[in-house]
């Protein structure tokens, strides 16, 4: 296992050696490594396959740029698909996998794509696909997914933590290449809160990957020691191996801090990644700049790959994709590759300058280039044997993220390229590459600068900045976009879109730059085109004769590279994707075995199961016709309460309410209808006036939080001077229903007061003292259609309560009750609750129309009279039961006439809650059907097409128990 | 977004809940002549503007106040933050 393109020099520890795997083979490198150097220095070229047409790939890039080398990392739960292996830090044991082939990387039977390429041109789905249109769902497009995918996912749950953080900084600084690291000494040497990120594991950026010195020693030694001294200042936070994903509204940015994905797994209590929210007061964009390819014919295969590349991979990390290496390039700037290779000791087999009239016209090797074919100025070709080409096409600045609030690029021809323009984020600046800086001296000056005026912008002073030596080599470049020719020259590697691809947009008339990206994909692969896109662009502009300027490009927007969703998630996944919230009640629930179910963020008690019951409805049966027979209770705190003081209160009510509340004498209570201004129906619940200037308000669970920004709204917004005074008490007090024939000879065990029918009659409420002296409030009000009571404590008391009530209601055999029982209790007593509350039911719907007042002026009394709410005929709530009491009803079934077809022309309305009454003894429920009221006693069907249902049924009355409501006023 | 709280000072809109134009404010009498009309325009019509837009936003995770802030569509640059309340006042709304 030696590594036998592993040459001299280099930042790697060589006194260390890893070992690792790709594609089950052994082999090894050293800390300092990526996963792609390391394979390179052990002689691999190949490292995936492209997407569409699955060539053979290796990788054309050191960073994080990369289209082709897309590697599956790790095994198990945290195989992890789509990473770049030239991001990859090594580490030992490392286990990497090839993707996008079967069944070898080397031996891919898709490969038959690249033979039937052809057919495969731009749009060829759209085109290919199109017919039956019911093919592409079931059959077109799996395949087509399976054929051209990506990484595949373990279906593992992640192991791993991912966490967010906030961060504050007076200066963000992106990258820490020569730019970053002046911006950032020269800010934090003037005090200023800084933040340096930093997507590489090594801070430095180019100074790293080249020989050229900075003030006297080699670049890379300088950044070090930049670094150090950064890292000493308490103002600066430098966070290496943070990539800074976009820029947000306000100074905002979004950054992904890669923790442990060096590492084989995470260090006890650490998260794998951060997801950071940064907050910046200015931000300097100093993210290098990327290389560009030249394309031509077969420029994809394993070996050819950018010149800074292979410089990087020889400076930085001592390896070489081959022994003999062909240099392409149309600048100056290739030449350096030539220059660092020949002094490392590989051989340069030519240097293809096409300023001098020569280019590269094709290449040879099926899975790694053996050799390519040299066009020279008099026309005659010759081939170059070599394992490597280095492609210098000129740099583009890394501006993307100047470009995440609709900043244009604009197109600068002294470097052939396009730099930040006006607009973008509001306090971000481009220093030293990203802005078209590309010597390193300018670099360093352009990021000093940039903090010098940031600081200046926040009123700081800033510290002087003396500039060490570095190159300053002027950009010598004669564009080069591509060579002319038959076969087929990439632009996209990712997405498999050549130059052909390109005239073909051209030709069907697809020629803006938007519509040439999405006719093509150009651009569109989890590169975001960082590696093809401007050669696209130029291309079509060539075609139309227009320059690169006019042609314009399209502007980059979040994520700056592919973030991982479980950073996105962070900490809310599963049981934390939401908080839970629990009743005073739950521990004591818990106990007695309760069966428990999520309302909103609420855990309620839904039956309490007692040995021997196998099924829930036995359960819920039992419950009821215990409170119905005696007493049950029921936790019912999760209802929203919001208490309400001032002069102006009443007041205030009857404008939020349909009806009136202003008359409510002091002890009393009154149901409520509360309207949106549109006219249906909000919410509905009890109010309570337990004095003069002093209400108790309750909501629905589903709408306690609405119901109180829509009151803040009316106080604060519609009726500023009112007096009135709010404030949510829904976790303040632990509420329970007491309800059944004997709810007060329970409650008069526990209440201190007189609770007689006499003093405390049906819809009465008061503050009140229980078990000798703690504070409560008592509401007479029923749900469940039985003499009952709310009782409430303060919440700390809750779990109390629930027990000195059960205690109390021994000697009645009290039963508690959940959600289930109190909801068929509801139905059976026609009271109306979620389903039918559904945001489009208006008050005449669920037939309370005429508690809408119309002598004054509430939310939603005037829109809810118009013409079509109140015509006739309209859907009117009802009550259901089967003709056949066996028969089972079923929710959401809709209401068709006896002898018409189940189709939406028959269409009468819908049952919208179905519960089996054991009161009854068979399933009744509650429906909207047109113009029921008129149509009580007629025959008809339920029909659910879904589950197959259609059961004959009678229109009730939807009070189906004591209609009369005796047993409440008992 | 970063919404600048007259009392509180800057805090993050994740804090706030949008409601909309802040027109809403304008709520017509429902026992006036020709009310219908005047609240069907008033819940129903808006502009949509690209540019700078007046809105209610409501302090939910905070103080409750609900704020109207003049935030500019395009550029989501918020140029203005006041309490609606004494928005309301200076539009003549009272009890």
């Amino acid at each position: 296992m030696t590594q036998p393109n592993r040459i001299p020099g280099g930042l790697i520890d060589r006194a260390q050696t890893f070992s690792f795997t790709f594609d089950g083979k052994p082999y090894r490198g050293h800390p300092g490594d990526t996963l792609a150097s390391a394979l390179l220095a052990n002689g691999v070229r190949l490292m995936g396959r492209s997407f569409k047409y699955h060539r053979p790939r290796g990788p054309i890039s050191a960073g994080s740029d990369e289209p082709n080398a897309l590697v599956e990392l790790r095994t198990g739960a945290r195989q992890e698909p789509n990473t770049r292996a030239t991001v990859v830090e090594l580490f030992d044991g490392l286990s990497a996998q090839s993707q996008n082939r079967w069944p070898s990387l080397a031996f891919d039977a898709l490969a038959i794509n690249d033979r039937l390429s052809p057919f495969f041109a731009a749009g060829f789905y759209y085109k290919t696909f199109m017919w039956p249109a019911a093919f592409w769902e079931k059959i077109y497009e799996p395949i087509i997914r399976r054929a051209a995918g990506l990484g595949s996912l373990s279906r593992l749950p992640d192991p791993d933590i991912y966490d967010k953080g906030f961060l504050h900084c007076d200066v963000l600084i992106i990258g820490a290449g020569p730019a970053g690291l002046a911006a950032a000494l020269t800010a934090g040497r003037s005090g200023a809160r800084v933040i340096l990120a930093d997507e590489d594991f090594r801070m430095g950026g180019r100074l790293n990957a080249e020989t050229h010195g900075v003030g006297g020693m080699a670049g890379a030694d300088w950044a070090a020691q930049a670094v150090a001294e950064l890292a000493g200042m308490p103002n600066v936070r430098v966070m290496a191996r943070t990539t800074i994903l976009g820029a947000f509204d306000h100074g905002i940015y979004g950054a992904v801090e890669r923790v442990s994905d060096h590492l084989p797994v995470p260090a006890a209590g650490q998260p794998r990644q951060i997801l950071w929210r940064i907050y910046a007061r200015r931000a300097i964009l100093a993210a290098g700049a990327t290389e560009r390819m030249i394309a031509f014919e077969d420029n994809d295969r394993p070996g050819i790959m950018l010149a800074s590349a292979v410089r990087a991979y020889a400076n930085r990390w001592g390896a070489t994709a081959g022994r003999r290496v062909a240099v392409f390039t149309n600048n100056d700037d290739g030449l350096r590759t030539a220059e660092d290779l020949r002094a490392s000791g590989v051989e340069i087999a030519a240097i293809i300058d096409s300023r001098k009239g020569e280019e590269v016209v094709g290449s040879r090797g099926r899975l790694g280039l053996r050799s390519v074919t040299v066009r020279g100025g008099s026309g005659k070709t010759r081939t170059v044997e070599c394992e490597a080409l280095a492609v210098s096409g000129g740099w583009n600045p890394n501006l993307h993220l100047t470009s995440h609030h609709r900043g244009r690029p604009v197109w600068d021809d002294t470097i052939a390229a396009f730099i930040p323009g006006p607009g973008g984020p509001g306090g971000l600046v481009a220093a030293g590459a990203a802005a078209g800086q590309l010597s390193t001296h300018a670099a360093l000056r352009s990021g000093a600068a940039a903090a010098a005026a940031a600081l200046a912008d926040l009123g700081q002073t800033a510290a002087a900045f003396d500039l060490p030596e570095a190159e300053d080599a002027p950009v010598s470049i004669t564009p080069k976009w591509h060579v002319a020719g038959k076969g087929r020259a990439w632009v996209d590697p990712q997405n498999d879109v050549t130059v052909k691809d390109v005239k073909l947009a051209h030709q069907e008339g697809f020629r803006s730059v938007e519509h040439l990206k999405r006719y093509t994909t150009l651009g569109m692969a989890t590169d975001q085109g960082k590696a093809g896109n401007l050669l696209g662009l130029a291309v079509m502009a060539e075609m139309t004769g227009q320059t690169i300027a006019q042609t314009g490009t399209t502007i980059y927007r979040p994520p700056y590279t592919p973030v991982a969703m479980g950073a996105l998630a962070g900490r809310s996944r599963e049981k934390d994707f939401k908080p839970t919230r629990l009743t005073p009640s739950h521990k004591w629930a818990a106990e007695q075995g309760a069966e428990f179910v999520e309302v909103g963020m609420w855990l309620r008690a839904q039956w309490f199961p007692k040995p021997g019951e196998t099924h829930w409805r036995q359960s819920v049966e039992r419950e009821v016709l215990a409170t119905r027979a005696s007493v049950g209770i029921c936790d019912v705190t999760t209802l929203g309460k919001i208490d309400i003081q001032g002069k102006d209160a009443g007041a205030f009510l009857d404008r939020v309410y349909a009806n009136t509340f202003s008359t409510l004498p002091v002890g009393k209570v009154r149901y409520g209808l509360m309207l949106r201004e549109d006219g249906m129906v909000m919410d509905d619940g009890t109010t309570a006036r337990l004095a003069e200037d002093e209400w108790v308000m309750t909501t629905t669970t589903a709408n306690a939080v609405p119901v109180f920004r829509h009151l803040e709204f009316c106080r604060q917004c519609l009726w500023p001077d009112m007096d009135v005074q709010m404030i949510s008490t829904t976790e303040a007090w632990a509420q329970f229903s007491v309800a059944g024939p004997n709810a007060r000879r329970l409650l008069e065990k526990v209440v201190d007061q007189d609770i007689s029918d006499a003093t405390f009659p049906y819809m009465a409420c008061a503050n009140i003292t229980v078990c000798g002296g703690l504070r409560a409030r008592l509401f007479r009000i029923s749900f469940s259609g039985e003499l009952a009571y709310e009782i409430a404590v303060p919440t700390r008391y809750g779990d109390a309560m629930i027990c000195e009530l059960m205690k109390a209601g021994e000697e009645f055999g009290a039963v508690p009750y959940g959600t289930e029982s109190l909801g068929v209790m509801r139905v059976e007593k026609g009271h109306v609750a979620g389903n039918e509350l559904n945001g489009q039911s208006t008050a005449l719907n669920m037939g309370l129309g005429k508690m809408v007042s119309k002598k004054k002026d509430a939310i939603g009394m005037v829109l809810s009279q118009r013409e079509g709410m109140v015509a006739e005929g309209g859907l009117r709530l009802v009550g259901v039961r089967p003709v056949d009491p066996a028969q089972p009803l079923t929710a959401g079934s809709h209401f068709i006439a006896t002898g018409k077809p189940a189709v939406s022309a028959h269409d009468d309305g819908w049952l919208t809650s179905v519960v089996y009454s054991p009161h009854l003894g068979h399933s009744i429920a509650l429906g909207y059907l047109k113009n029921g009221s008129a149509r009580v006693g007629e025959r008809m069907r339920a029909v659910n097409l879904l589950k197959k249902t259609d059961v004959e049924i009678e229109i009730v009355s939807p009070h189906f128990f004591d209609p009369e409501g005796e047993r409440l006023r008992a | 977004m970063i919404i600048n709280h007259p009392l509180l000072g800057p805090r993050d809109a994740q804090e706030f809940v949008y409601l909309g134009d802040a027109r809403l404010i304008e709520r017509p009498d429902g026992l006036a002549e020709g009310a219908a009309q005047a609240l069907h325009d008033h819940v129903f019509l808006r502009d949509n503007p690209a540019g700078e837009h007046r809105e209610l936003w409501f302090h939910e995770q905070g103080d409750r106040s609900w704020l109207v802030v003049t935030r500019n569509t395009l550029t989501h640059e918020i140029t203005r933050v006041e309490l609606a309340r004494d928005v309301a006042r200076a539009k003549g709304r009272s009890k």
